[in-house]
C-alpha cells in the first residue's frame, strides 16, 4: 500500500539537455493517492511508458525524486519497491505451468510452500484461471497470459502498487471489456493503487476514477473524466478527450472575443484577466456537444453554411463552415437536421479561453 | 469457366532437379554403384551384393573408430554447448564492448581448418610450444605424440577452441532477440539471476540451441582435417576418427568397395542421430 509522489520529476534521455524538448518528462509534481484507481491517457510518445518505468524503477529519473509514503526510492531497484508491473505484450514464463508462473514471485522471496498454494489458488480463482493451473503458461491465449502476468503482481502481499502499461493493447475487442471489468473489480477487492497507461480515452474512463492527460511530456490535466470533458484545462485535452474532440478558432481580445466579422461575449471578468496576463490573442474551444444549433432562425445567433451531416447511428454530427474554420456540432437524434444554413451559438458556460494552450479561468470566490 | 490444364509448368522445376540431381543423388548413387560391386577395371566387375557391408560392419577396426567418434562427439558437445552458452552471457551487448568481442569471438571461426591443425601442434609442442611448454613446467610430461590421452586432450581443446565461438555467435544471437520486458518482469518478480537464465533465457535459446547441437554432431562427427594435420590419427590409432578411417581405405589401401559401403553406412549413423535428436527435442516441445 502506497502513495506515490512525484517531486520534481524530469528525465531526459539526452545527455546536455538545453531545451524543453530535450525531456521526455518535463518537470512535474503529482501524487498518486493510496488506493486509487488513476489512468495515464496521452497519445504515443508523450513519456507515459518512460514515467510508468520510473515509478517501477526500471528507469532513473534524470532530476527529481519519486516518493512512496513519502519515502525517496531512486535509489531503489525495482524489485526493491514491491511494485507490480504488467506490460504491453503479455510475460509469461513459458515452460512453467499457470501454477508455477503464479507462485514464481513468492518462491522467489521464500515464502513456504502451502502459504504459496493457498495464495495462488485464491488469485486463480479470482482471475479465473482455475481449471488452467496445471496447462502450460505457452499455450494460454493473450488475455489469458495478459491475466497470468497480472496474477504474478496480486499474488505478493507487500505489492504497493501495480502500473499497467497498455495491457489490452493485443487483446480482441470483446475480451477487453470483460478484462477491463476484472480489473475494476480487483482494484475493489484489493484496494491497491493502479495506475494504468493507455492511449484509449474509453479505456482510461471505464477503469479509472482520475485521469492524468500527458502531453509532450506533461501532465497538462489530472482529473475526473467528467472534469476533463467539461472542462479541458489544456487544447489538447479538449482535443483527445471527446469524439470529436473539442472546436477551436483564434479570436482576438477587446470588450469582446473578435472572430472575423463575429463577436463573442466575453465575461468581464475573464477579460480583466486577459489583460492582466497581456493575452491578446486567444484560442476559444467549444466542444461539439455543447454548440447550440436552433430549429430556426435567431437574432442572437450566428448563421453559418452547412457543409454536411454525418448520421452516427444514435445521433448526428453537423460540420459547418464558421468563418472559413471547419466545426463540428453534435445533433441528438429528435433534432431537427438544418439545411445549407444553420443558426448556431456558443453557451457562454461552455466557451473556453486559452492563451498559450493552456486554459484561463476566472477563480470562483464563492 | 473449363479448366485448362497446362503441364508445361512442370519445366519450371527442372533447375531444381537437375541441381539436386547434380549435387546430390548422382554422386550419392555412384558410392551406391561401388558398394554393391568389386570392380577391377571398367570392364571386370562383379555384383557382390552386401558382402562390402557385411565386411564393414564386421571390421572391429571401424567398431573402434566409431566409438571413438562417439566418445568424441560427445565430449566436445558436453563442453562447447555449455561453454558457448556462458561465452554468450558474458558477452557485452551494447557500445564498442559487443562489436570487439563479436570479432574476437569469430577469429578462430575464419582460420583454416589445417591452418588449425598446425597451430595447435605447434601449441601443444613440450619445447617451443606455449601450452606443451606451459604443461612441461608444472611437471607434467606432456607429449601428445606419444600419449594417447594427451593426444586426445589436445584434440578435444583444439575442436573446443575452434567451435565453441560458433555456438556462442548462435547463443548470442539468441539472447539479443529476447524483449527487454521478460528481463523487467523478471527484476518485477524478484527473480533470482539463475531463474532468469532458467526459466527466460534456456527456453528461449531452445531454438538456436537445436541448430548449434546439430551443426556440432554433425561437424565434429565427420572431423577430419585438425587431427589428420595434428596427431596423424596417433598416437596407434587413438585418435583415429571415421572419416580417417574411411580415407585410408579409400585412398591409402583402395579398398573402392568396402569404402563405399563404409560412407553410405556413416552417412546413415549421422542421418539417423540427427533425426532421433530432432525428433525427440519436437516431441518434448509439444508436450509443453
Amino acid at each position: 500500500m502506497a502513495e506515490i509522489t512525484l517531486n520534481a520529476l524530469a528525465h531526459t534521455y539526452s545527455d546536455n539537455p538545453t531545451k524543453p524538448e530535450d525531456y521526455a518528462i518535463r518537470q512535474m509534481q503529482h501524487v498518486w493517492h493510496q488506493g486509487g484507481a488513476y489512468a495515464l491517457l496521452g497519445p504515443s510518445g508523450c513519456g507515459k511508458s518512460t514515467l510508468l518505468n520510473i515509478i517501477s524503477g526500471l528507469l532513473e529519473p534524470s532530476d527529481g525524486e519519486v516518493l512512496f509514503d513519502g519515502k525517496r526510492v531512486n535509489e531503489l531497484k525495482p524489485e526493491e519497491r514491491n511494485i507490480a508491473q504488467v506490460f504491453q505484450f503479455p510475460v509469461v514464463y513459458d515452460t512453467m505451468t499457470v501454477y508455477d508462473n503464479l507462485a514464481f514471485p513468492l518462491r522467489n522471496i521464500g515464502v513456504p510452500e502451502h502459504k504459496i498454494r493457498s495464495k495462488v489458488l485464491e488469485v486463480a480463482e479470482i482471475l479465473e484461471l482455475s481449471d488452467q493451473l496445471k496447462r502450460k503458461a505457452k499455450g494460454l491465449s493473450a488475455d489469458q497470459k495478459q491475466k497470468v502476468s497480472m496474477g504474478r503482481g496480486l499474488v505478493r502481499d507487500d505489492v504497493s502498487a501495480i502500473l499497467f502499461d497498455e495491457p489490452l493493447t493485443v487483446i480482441d475487442p470483446q475480451l477487453k471489456w470483460k478484462l477491463r471489468r476484472k480489473l475494476k473489480q480487483i482494484h475493489e477487492q484489493f484496494n491497491i493503487t493502479m495506475v494504468y497507461v493507455t492511449h484509449d480515452q474509453l479505456e482510461a474512463s471505464t477503469f479509472a476514477d482520475k485521469i492524468a492527460v500527458m502531453y509532450q511530456g506533461q501532465i497538462v490535466q489530472f482529473g475526473t473524466p467528467r472534469e476533463l470533458f467539461e472542462n479541458p484545462a489544456h487544447t489538447f485535452v479538449g482535443y483527445f478527450i471527446g469524439s470529436p474532440g473539442m472546436n477551436f478558432f483564434e479570436a482576438s481580445v477587446s470588450d469582446d472575443l473578435h472572430f472575423g466579422e463575429h463577436q463573442i461575449a466575453l465575461d468581464p471578468r475573464l477579460k480583466s484577466r486577459l489583460d492582466e496576463i497581456g493575452a491578446d490573442t486567444v484560442t476559444v474551444g467549444i466542444r461539439p456537444e455543447f454548440v447550440h444549433v436552433w430549429d430556426g432562425h435567431n437574432d442572437d445567433a450566428f448563421l453559418v453554411d452547412v457543409d454536411f451531416v454525418e448520421d452516427l447511428g444514435t445521433y448526428k454530427i453537423l460540420t459547418f463552415n464558421f468563418n472559413g474554420v471547419a466545426m463540428k456540432a453534435r445533433l441528438s437524434e429528435d433534432q431537427k437536421v438544418p439545411q445549407e444554413k444553420a443558426y448556431i451559438s456558443f453557451p457562454e458556460q461552455w466557451t473556453k479561453v486559452y492563451w498559450n494552450e493552456f486554459l484561463v479561468e476566472v477563480e470562483n470566490h464563492d | 469457366m473449363t479448366k485448362v490444364e497446362n503441364n508445361k509448368a512442370w519445366w519450371l522445376v527442372l533447375p531444381v532437379f537437375l541441381i539436386v540431381a547434380f549435387s546430390a543423388i548422382i554422386p550419392l548413387m555412384t558410392v551406391v554403384n561401388y558398394s554393391v560391386q568389386d570392380i577391377f577395371d571398367p570392364y571386370t566387375r562383379y555384383f557382390v551384393g552386401t558382402e562390402w557391408f557385411k565386411q564393414v560392419m564386421t571390421d572391429s577396426r571401424l567398431h573402434d573408430a566409431l566409438l571413438r567418434q562417439f566418445l568424441f562427439s560427445f565430449t566436445i558437445l558436453l563442453i562447447e554447448i555449455p561453454l558457448g552458452i556462458a561465452v554468450a552471457l558474458m558477452m557485452p551487448t551494447k557500445g564498442r564492448g559487443a562489436s570487439l568481442s563479436l570479432i574476437l569471438v569469430a577469429i578462430p571461426l575464419l582460420i583454416p581448418w589445417n591452418v588449425v591443425g598446425t597451430i595447435w601442434q605447434i601449441f601443444g609442442r613440450a619445447d617451443i610450444g606455449l601450452f606443451g611448454a606451459m604443461m612441461a613446467k608444472l611437471g607434467i610430461n606432456y607429449n601428445y605424440a606419444s600419449e594417447p590421452l594427451h593426444a586426445w586432450l589436445t584434440v578435444v581443446l583444439m575442436d573446443v577452441w575452434h567451435w565453441t565461438p560458433l555456438v556462442a555467435l548462435l547463443c548470442y544471437s539468441g539472447l539479443r532477440a529476447i524483449p527487454e520486458v521478460y528481463y523487467q518482469a523478471a527484476r518485477i518478480d524478484k527473480a533470482s539471476r539463475w531463474a532468469v537464465f532458467r526459466y527466460i533465457q534456456l527456453p528461449k535459446l531452445t531454438n538456436v540451441l537445436i541448430i548449434g547441437v546439430l551443426l556440432r554432431f554433425m561437424d565434429s562427427f565427420m572431423i577430419y582435417t585438425e587431427p589428420f594435420v595434428l596427431t596423424g590419427g596417433g598416437p596407434g590409432t587413438s585418435t583415429t576418427f571415421l572419416s580417417q578411417s574411411l580415407v585410408q581405405q579409400a585412398i591409402g589401401q583402395f579398398d573402392l568397395g568396402p569404402a563405399a559401403a563404409f560412407s553410405l553406412v556413416y552417412f546413415l549413423i549421422i542421418l539417423l542421430v540427427c533425426w532421433v535428436f530432432y525428433t525427440t527435442i519436437m516431441h518434448m516441445q509439444k508436450d509443453k
